[in-house]
């Protein structure tokens, strides 16, 4: 039977058919919905959102130590959490199958950078594969489990936003269970000391050469003849926008496994055009091999070497011509994201932004939009799980410096729990006077609404303990008068807490707690918070027109020839009546 | 047929271009077409422009389109129209909902939401163009704004081969919701047939 699925779906698909029985990711665009679909199969896969892709990796690769087949998913930032096992998991290799997921996103649809993460195939060397499309992305993932067991490696499995979001049509199979393997201790193997990493460094080359050989007589690596006139070597979804642009008449060598890469049989194919091109995005990743082997190549002086690529690109890029289209002067005004009406974290952003002299160090999630206008209360934003310890380095610089500035750090529950605890824990520890805000509503928001140890469920629907954020931040060192618990809704109770914190000369710690609006909302949350549905009304008689309200960046408020409010967008979180001088919002 | 169509359906975030566009790849596949379909996932929630492109035909290989190559564009939004206007071919069709969602920069009376698009458009390709919320409202729910859009496509394009689009759309929506969008997809269809 045929489906049609994302790349994504596809991925699960294929590690349910391998027949994986331990599944964990954190959740991150564009990766996330490789765990949501693995919940299809739970019935013959245990799945689970850890707090962070090193957990993660970990994780799956205790399972495939312990006998079992295993995945880990993430988006490519997150790989770099998880390089710390990675690269020692690679020296010991598997029992059970493993297979990691970097779904990388050039172009950043939805990520801080665009890192092009086959580079850490190179760097761990890790066997690497890369799906082209949906029907792939099942396909590989299932001849990956079987090369983990036989290479005794897990693999990389690296996709990019095209690929994880697009759908294509998939040939479904049957579930093949595999045994477990029965447990036996193996301290040279999975014990890396540095006597036993030595050994095991030894033989990742004779594994290395291993995998060469089938890399250059793989059938996922087999070329296509055509024509001699050219010849194009690609992968991935470029693979796809190439075989648009050069068509029927050009020779393919598209390579389904590019760690380690096939040398000798590009070498054969290069022989047999004459021009060769290599169509790539981001990184002259499979070009610089290719160059270094000695073979003339064609790449990056004519492609882009960052950003997303499309047929348009590659088509101007090598034939140099321009679309033709329909155009038009008027300009639509750009559409940026915004936080939704009734967010709770408008409110305590509405606080922060009215404060002077004050740092802002932020993180990744919804509330990294706090930074756009009008609000901009923010002025950092680096990695997950930064902002606290960025703001503890700023705030002893500050005070080294003998500035006066303050430092305030945003950081949302997931984030918190992903690696922002040690951070906490050092600004208590080496004693910096930041204030650290913890945005706590109910749920991972940003990814489309992932459970975490704070929702009090998992991934597969079961109850679960809720770390208790006051608690935790109290056994850190976090004095009972420094923590302060407020409605982000409420101004004044935001004001309050933060004229407070920002007076003290110790690490204090805010913590806002109103679920997401767009949440399915728990039983607990309703028991917990007011969320029936309210509406705010503008008075015209009573406005001034002062524009005050809309300072608060809430899209439901219009400011035209006079301010409304659209009543189907607001839930009334009543921000804008507390901001309103005039008494005008009702 | 040998050509592979491209269509374009864009708007803003909740406003059901995503269901809109599994009916109509469930469609095509029922009548034998390879499909590819993109959408860009991650910050639509908030508010920002949404797209997803349909590729089908004999054999579909890139799962998006570059400028140009649209046949069809349908927008959910008129501002959405005039942003991906460069993607249609040209000798392409649009179908244009006639309704405003102004965007953060309007909201905060930094812009102005551009007046005249519906004149502009129509000035320069085949557009129909119709008020599908009022339609859907008219119907008993303004959400089935979507399936109204589809069946307007659906007629726009004359997609050659056997499609039970009934079938699929009640197979697809929950019950309780499932005449409401068989009438939506069959107004839809007569908004077309009336503009042509």
């Amino acid at each position: 039977m045929k489906k049609l699925l994302t790349g994504n779906e596809a991925v699960a698909r294929g590690a349910y058919e391998a027949g994986v029985k331990f599944a964990s990711a954190y959740p991150g665009t564009p990766s996330t919905e490789i765990l949501e679909a693995m919940v299809n199969y739970k019935e013959d896969c245990y799945s689970e959102w850890a707090p962070n892709e090193k957990v993660a990796v970990e994780a799956a690769a205790g399972a495939s130590i312990a006998g079992v087949r295993s995945l880990a998913a993430m988006k490519h930032v997150g790989l770099n959490v998880a390089a710390d096992p990675l690269f020692t998991f690679v020296y010991e290799g598997v029992t059970g199958g493993c297979v990691i997921v970097s779904a990388d996103d050039p172009g950043m649809h939805s990520s801080q950078n665009e890192q092009d993460n086959r580079n850490y195939a190179a760097a761990s060397r890790i066997l690497m594969l890369e799906p082209s499309d949906s029907q792939e992305c099942k396909d590989f993932t299932k001849l990956a489990y079987e090369l983990s067991e036989r290479f005794d490696t897990p693999i990389l499995l690296r996709l990019t936003t095209r690929i994880c979001h697009s759908k294509g049509l998939v040939e479904l199979g049957e579930r093949e269970e595999k045994p477990y393997v029965p447990y036996k201790k193996n301290i040279a193997k999975y014990v890396a000391t540095p006597a036993n990493g030595k050994v095991m460094r030894a033989k990742l080359e004779e594994r290395i050469a291993d995998m060469t050989a089938y890399s250059n007589q793989a059938e996922i690596n087999a070329p296509e003849y055509n024509g001699r006139e050219i010849g194009v070597v690609s992968a991935g979804v470029a693979y796809q926008y190439a075989r648009e642009v050069f068509g029927e008449d050009a020779s393919y060598l598209k390579l389904g496994m590019t760690y380690p890469l096939p040398i000798d049989r590009i070498r054969e194919f290069a022989s047999k055009v004459e021009k060769l091109y290599v169509v790539e995005e981001l990184d002259p990743y499979m070009e610089t091999a290719i160059r270094a082997a000695g073979i003339e190549v064609v790449g990056k002086e004519i492609i882009p070497v960052y950003d997303e690529l499309n047929p348009d690109i590659v088509r101007k890029s090598v034939w140099g011509q321009e679309p033709e289209g329909v155009s038009s002067e008027k300009q639509a005004v750009p559409r940026p994201p915004a936080m939704c009406a009734g967010c709770p974290h408008r409110g305590f952003y509405y606080a922060l932004s009215r404060k002077k002299n004050v740092m802002i160090t932020g993180d990744i999630g919804c509330y990294t939009l706090g930074s756009a206008p009008p609000l901009s209360a923010m002025d950092t934003c680096i990695c997950m799980g930064g902002s606290i310890s960025e703001g503890h380095g700023a705030a002893k610089a500050f005070e080294l410096s003998g500035a006066d500035t303050k430092v305030v750090s945003v950081i949302g529950d997931s984030t918190f729990f992903h690696s922002g605890v040690t951070s906490l824990m050092d600004c208590v520890y080496n004693q910096s006077n930041s204030v650290s805000v913890i945005l706590d509503n109910r749920i991972t928001g940003m990814t489309g609404h992932q459970e975490n140890p704070g929702t009090g469920y998992t991934l597969m629907g079961k109850e679960a303990p809720q770390v208790d954020i006051p608690m935790l931040c109290k056994s850190l060192g976090i004095k009972d008068e420094n923590l302060y618990v407020v409605n982000p809704l409420n101004l004044e109770e935001c004001d309050r807490a933060l004229d407070e914190a920002l007076e003290k000369d110790e690490p204090t710690v805010i913590i806002t707690k109103w679920p997401c609006i767009l949440k399915k909302f728990s039983q607990q949350d309703k028991t917990e918070y007011d969320l029936t549905k309210k509406s705010c009304t503008v008075n015209q008689e009573k406005c001034r027109k002062c524009g005050l309200c809309s300072k608060t960046g809430c899209p439901a408020i219009y400011s035209g020839e006079t301010i409304t409010i659209d009543q189907n967008s607001c839930t009334g979180c009543s921000l804008c009546r507390q901001v309103c001088p005039f008494g005008a919002i009702e | 047929m040998d050509t592979v169509k491209n269509i374009l359906l864009v708007g803003v975030g909740g406003q059901g271009t995503i269901l809109a566009s599994k009916i109509l790849s469930a469609g095509l596949i029922q009548a034998g077409y390879d499909v590819k379909m993109s959408e860009i996932h991650g910050m639509s929630q908030r508010g920002g422009s949404v797209s997803t492109q349909i590729r089908f035909g004999q054999k579909v290989y890139a799962p998006i389109i570059g400028k140009g190559q649209a046949d069809v564009i349908v927008a959910f939004e008129k501002m959405e129209a005039l942003r991906w206007i460069e993607y249609l071919k040209k000798d392409g069709r649009m179908v244009i909902n006639d309704f405003e969602i102004p965007s953060v920069p309007i909201l905060m009376g930094a812009a102005s939401y551009p007046q005249g698009i519906l004149e502009e458009l129509q000035g320069k390709v085949r557009a129909s163009v119709f008020k599908a919320s009022e339609i859907a409202s008219q119907l008993g729910n303004p959400k089935a704004m979507n399936i109204v859009l589809l069946g307007a496509l659906v007629e726009a394009m004359q997609i050659p081969g056997e499609i039970q689009w009934e079938e699929i759309i009640r197979s697809t929506v929950k019950p309780a919701f499932a005449d409401l969008n068989v009438a939506a997809f069959k107004a839809g269809q007569e908004q077309v047939r009336m503009n042509a």
